[in-house]
């Protein structure tokens, strides 16, 4: 029966013969673990194939979906960081072993007639890797893809003549964006794969034609290509996927930074394999560039490209191993010079680690904020970082500045987070912690009537009107609409509205106001709407206004008033405080 | 190498075996991670509902909808959920209203039973009628005519503090003739 259908389809496509040419390939000399290197690039190629399609399913290129996109694939769909990980690890590994495939095939003098073309073959697929790499650098839309995609689109722009022309074909408009997006992936996802496809098939087949390069002296029978090279090939694949699935545990997928923003000072690197060109591009100051970037690559491209020809001369095959090597170890130099240079770059490192600080902010924000705007994640990052820039020089924010990094002096004013929450308004009104550098104890607060008073009666308040003063914390941090305890002030809404009686019981409303501003009889800061977006835009605006400190504001810049900061500035810091 | 023929065709089979098994396993593990992924809406079904807190929406008054006069559609705006997004007051259906008695409001989902076209209101006919596969249904949003398997889909509807209309938006499974609510 399973002969029967074997047969009929054997007579019907030539399945079999094909099966048959590809398995018992005659390897001169028999199976040797040499040969293995363009099976395990054939191997990563099918891993990035499969990979890649899946990651397609969940990628959304434009500038305000893309790092979205990628991060729900890695933080929020199952096993999501494990297939981004395989795809990323298995293009590092894949680098590799392109340089090792190119290394031994000249070695070996592989590229010596007949098969110089299956040579410019092997040539082109490598162009088309790196170009792969490069346009998949950008996908994420990350800061590190972002800005050494800049660098590099910017030296395709530098091209004589032509540069701009090209770079805004390239970039689909003058600048980064959605359409930079929708045409680099086109060409990751669709040409550069299809190209590799055609190539690859080309290769093989070239490869088919001639045989494999025996190395001589042959040191056994000959074998057929299965099974035994079949087995060195599989495990030889088998250890590159071991290496790969280290990687991808170790660094638990691939790392994903801050999403890419153009006011930061981020400092573009490329990835690792690209380094050489980078570090090599120092050495060419102004228009010199177009040498370092364009010239000296290019020849080197083209001799690489005419060795086929160049070895047939009596000294060719040397000078082409020779040319090899400088070019190895030329990369291999320029390459650890840059990874020394960034080391000893205390700037750098800075950079780097606060754009590391940003990444953690934004995923975070992401997360706890119940999901991103739908103008984006560089939104969410817009109130930490704009409070880092304009707040932290005097309030900190869970003891950092906002985005994990420490005060750049001492902090003067309170700490923020969690404003108006109930923990909050329970430690501020601690007669020892309003005192505290946490809250007032910088400012000329620390020693003013807020401070007297919890002091004078810190025993009642710790004794006797405790559960009173409990209330009134309730009834003050409800006036913030806070969504976070939305369920809980519906929840309390009767002691809320007993709080807001004991308001006036405690003598709160001696210098405050509750319920409605009373400009007659309140010398210290309205509380009607406290902490609520409305109020704290009303603060930010002018905190001198006789509604909040008046003449008693100690240092806090009226933002809106003398116009430091735009009103949705204001609202993004706002919005981020109350946590929404 | 001096095994004897037997030997020598065990090794054979061996590394055959070996290869197969290994060439298999480099395979699945690229394969498997990618259909795993893939399988992920089923591990979130359910994520992204639009939530009200207990479901009602206030939707009109009884004053916006005449006595006795043709179903008006109004549409329903929600916060939404999407994947990594989250958006404010986006429009994620519609229904009809229609004033049938002084105190009583009705309302249907704009959704066919059938296979979730949107359900056109014919003033003329004075009927509900679905252009996709000419489903037939009255102002009672009973079924008079073709394939849908049951009537129009109707909705809770309370009326709060005596004049506010408010209405419990949901889908039902499509192509059953039992109504049952889906979440999404
Ligand atoms: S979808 Fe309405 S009749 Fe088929």
């Amino acid at each position: 029966m399973m002969k029967q259908l074997f047969d009929w389809l054997e007579h019907r496509t030539g399945a079999r013969k094909v099966v048959n040419e590809a398995l018992y390939e005659n390897i001169p000399g028999g199976s040797r673990w040499r040969y293995v290197w363009g099976s395990t690039l054939t191997f990563t190629l099918a891993v990035q194939f499969i990979t890649g399609i899946f990651l397609w399913m969940g990628y959304a290129p434009s500038a305000t979906s893309a790092w979205e996109s990628v991060h729900y694939i890695q933080e929020q769909m199952t096993g999501g960081w494990f297939l981004r990980g395989l795809h990323h690890w298995t293009a590092q590994v894949m680098t590799v072993l392109l340089v090792l495939h190119l290394m031994q095939v000249v070695i070996d003098g592989a590229y010596k007639a007949p098969r110089e073309v299956n040579f410019w073959f092997g040539v082109l697929l490598l162009q088309l890797v790196l170009a792969l790499s490069l346009t998949g650098y950008l996908l994420p839309w990350d800061q590190k893809g972002y800005w050494a995609t800049k660098v590099a689109t910017d030296i395709l722009g530098s091209t004589p003549l032509v540069g701009s022309y090209l770079k805004e074909l390239v970039l689909g408009g003058a600048d980064y964006g959605h359409h930079t997006l929708t045409r680099f992936f086109a060409l990751h996802a669709g040409v550069l794969p299809a190209a590799v496809i055609a190539l690859t098939a080309g290769h093989i087949y070239l490869f088919r034609r001639h045989g494999i390069t025996a190395k001589t002296p042959l040191k056994k029978r000959d074998e057929y290509f299965w099974p035994e090279q079949v087995l060195k090939d599989a495990v030889a694949c088998l250890a590159v996927l071991a290496t790969v699935l280290f990687f991808v545990v170790k660094y638990h997928g691939a790392h994903l930074d801050a999403p890419a923003d153009p006011s930061s000072n981020y400092p573009a690197r490329p990835d690792w394999y690209f380094l050489f060109l980078f570090q090599f591009l120092k050495y060419f100051p102004g228009h010199w560039e177009v040498l370092g970037a364009v010239v000296i690559p290019g020849i080197v491209m083209t001799l690489i490209f005419l060795m086929p020809i160049l070895g047939k001369w009596k000294l060719g095959h040397r000078f082409n191993i020779g040319l090899l090597c400088a070019v190895l170890i030329g990369a291999g130099t320029l390459t650890i010079s840059a990874l020394r240079e960034d080391k000893a770059n205390v700037t750098y490192q800075a950079s780097v680690k606060q754009a590391a600080n940003d990444a953690i902010v934004v995923k975070d924000l992401a997360k706890t904020r119940g999901g991103i705007p739908p103008d984006g994640a560089l939104v969410l990052l817009q109130g930490p970082k704009l409070f880092a820039q304009h707040c932290a020089g005097c309030h900190a924010y869970g003891g950092h500045n906002g985005l994990l990094a420490a005060l750049s002096g001492p902090q003067s004013a309170p700490d923020l987070k969690g404003f108006a929450t109930r923990e909050y308004l329970t430690a501020l009104l601690d007669p020892a912690q309003f005192k505290s550098a946490k809250f007032f104890g910088g400012t000329k607060h620390a020693n003013g009537k807020m401070a007297k008073f919890l002091e004078e009666n810190a025993d009642a308040l710790a004794g006797t009107n405790k559960v009173n003063l409990a209330k009134v914390i309730k009834a003050v941090s409800a006036e913030a609409g806070i969504q976070s305890q939305r369920p809980m002030d519906t929840r309390d809404a009767t002691e809320i509205a007993e709080g807001k009686k004991q308001f006036e019981a405690l003598g709160c409303t001696d210098c405050h106001s509750l319920g409605k501003w009373n400009p007659e009889d309140s010398t210290a800061p309205d509380l009607t709407g406290y902490g609520s977006r409305d109020w704290m835009m009303a603060l930010l605006h002018d905190p001198s206004h006789e509604r909040f400190y008046g003449k008693k504001n100690d240092r806090m810049p009226a933002f809106g008033k003398d116009q430091k900061l735009s009103r949705q500035q204001l609202e993004r810091i706002v919005d981020w405080l109350r946590g929404e | 190498m001096n095994d004897t023929p037997s030997e020598k065709s065990d090794r054979r089979e061996f590394i055959k075996c070996a290869s197969c098994v290994i060439g298999g396993a480099i395979g699945l593990v690229p394969m498997a991670a990618g259909v795993y992924v893939a399988m992920d809406p089923l591990r979130h079904s359910g994520d992204g509902t639009a939530k009200t807190n207990d479901g009602f929406m206030r939707l009109a008054t009884l004053e916006d909808l005449p006595l006795g006069g043709a179903p008006m559609k109004y549409s329903i705006v929600a916060d939404k959920a999407d994947k990594w997004s989250r958006y404010k007051d986006m429009p994620i259906g519609a229904v009809y209203l229609q004033r049938t008695t002084e105190k009583q409001v009705v309302a249907f989902n704009t959704v066919c039973p059938h296979l979730g076209c949107f359900v056109d209101y014919r003033k003329e006919e004075k009927d509900f009628f679905c252009p996709c596969h000419n489903s037939n249904f009255s102002q009672t949003g009973a079924l008079k005519t073709g394939v849908s398997p049951r009537g129009m889909d109707s909705l809770e509807v309370e009326l709060r503090n005596d004049r506010e209309v408010w209405v419990k938006f949901q889908h039902f499974k499509a192509n059953t003739t039992e109504k049952t609510p889906v979440n999404s």
